[in-house]
């Protein structure tokens, strides 16, 4: 069996003024042939202006096992967000 | 574009869970509607069904390109091949965007390649019928994308989040491809006798393996009830192919042509299209191999393999010498 090419993820901005978006991933021999590739797997009707990639590996990620630790400490504050604030109807502009 | 459920082997349901444990919360998120995603526990038996069926599905795409890849130097106006081109180059990018998803569950291309190459793998068996006329191409936009996309579009909601995504990018591809199909026959219907001729040959023979598609009847799915729970399902087999059949039949008559079916009736008290028995030997026959093209499928995948051999080590040893050189400019 062939080792597979390094896997790259792929992002693409769909028009100029929008984030770069992930899109999906894909086999190539460098990045050059990443771009290649993304263009014609993930932009065959102009889904977008620009396209980055990036080696999977490269990529550090979270651990679902720690999601708690790590967003539960948001859920109680409230306060952060505008409508726990009580403003008198006739208050405009607030 | 083809998903099909193949049902045929695999293994046992996991058994009932204990509601604390890891299968237990693992089944009450699915409940919830969550999606998992690839870092997220999950039993064996859901990874290994995944793997399966998503690679089945990808294998499917990329074998599907071949019978209507038959018909591109045919095609009967540049515009036709224009069309057919794009729809066989969709083909090979949802096969793509299907072995991507399934890496995620752990297993590698190389080893999806391997497994299709040595004939380990199953994959839709409506790519071992070959396509004799141009109304071929017709009736398989018609009728195989549209049975395709009667079972895609539910794996849109797949609890498998990669999949899902994959799902909704392919389903969104896919409707021209069952629009121009029966474009494609709807000029053949208001054309020459020679070309309506050619049009109710072409349904004769693609009919019945089209609603194989959907797989075994519910009676004889071993999966279904497991795969329903785990929400990788949403319908079973013969809910979606009464859908594409009641949807398709009035098709059929508008383009003036008869479905190849002597027991067919509409059925007032269900309001059902009734069909006559589905041959489930052939479906069987086709699926162990023995059909009109599975020995000149596989064959073409290889010689395909084989012959772009050389085009990848090349690839591979440019990227090598391009890191020495850099390495050595650094």
């Amino acid at each position: 069996m062939s080792e597979d090419w390094p896997l790259f993820e792929v992002f693409i901005r769909s028009r100029s003024g929008l984030e770069h978006k992930h899109v999906g991933s894909l086999h190539a021999t460098d990045a050059r042939m990443a771009i290649e590739h993304a263009r014609d797997v993930y932009t065959r009707r102009q889904e977008g202006v620009s396209i980055w990639v990036v080696r999977s590996v490269d990529i550090v990620a979270s651990d679902p096992e720690e999601a708690d630790a790590l967003f539960e400490p948001a859920r109680d504050k409230v306060y952060r967000h505008p409508t726990f604030y009580a403003i008198p109807e006739e208050v405009k502009n607030l | 574009m083809y998903t099909q459920a193949l049902d045929t082997h695999g293994k046992e349901a996991a058994a009932a869970a204990d509601p604390h444990g890891p299968a237990g919360r693992f089944q009450a998120r699915i409940d919830a509607e969550e999606k998992i995603e690839p870092k997220d526990w999950m039993p064996e038996t859901y990874r290994q069904t995944l793997i399966r069926q998503i690679s089945q599905h990808a294998h499917s795409e990329i074998v599907g390109m071949l019978p209507e890849g038959n018909w591109i130097t045919r095609a009967p106006s540049l515009k036709r091949k224009a069309v057919l081109i794009a729809k066989v180059q969709d083909e090979g990018g949802h096969g793509m965007y299907l072995y991507s998803a399934a890496e995620t569950l752990g297993i590698t291309r190389a080893e999806m390649l391997e497994q299709l190459l040595t004939g380990a793998a199953k994959y839709s068996s409506i790519f071992n019928y070959p396509t004799l006329s141009w109304a071929d191409v017709g009736a398989i936009g018609w009728l195989v994308d549209g049975a395709a996309i009667m079972n895609q579009i539910p794996i849109c909601r797949c609890s498998y989040g990669p999949y899902a995504r994959a799902m909704v990018r392919i389903c969104k591809e896919e409707s021209f491809h069952q629009r121009q199909g029966f474009e494609i026959m709807l000029m053949l219907a208001q054309g020459s006798h020679a070309q309506r001729v050619m049009a109710q040959d072409a349904l004769n023979r693609w009919w019945w393996p089209s609603l194989m598609m959907f797989g075994p009847s519910d009676a004889d799915s071993k999966h279904t009830a497991q795969s329903m729970r785990w929400k990788i399902k949403r319908f079973t087999n013969d809910e979606l192919r009464q859908k594409f059949i009641d949807i398709t039949v009035p098709q059929a008559h508008y383009l003036g042509l008869t479905i190849p079916d002597e027991a067919l009736r509409w059925d007032e008290a269900t309001q059902h299209y009734q069909i006559g028995p589905i041959d489930w030997n052939e479906f069987h026959t086709v699926l162990r191999g023995n059909g009109p093209c599975n020995r000149e499928r596989l064959e073409a995948r290889r010689a395909a393999h084989e012959a772009g051999r050389w085009v990848r080590e090349a690839a591979a040893a440019h990227a090598a010498k391009e890191r020495a050189r850099a390495a050595q400019a650094a």
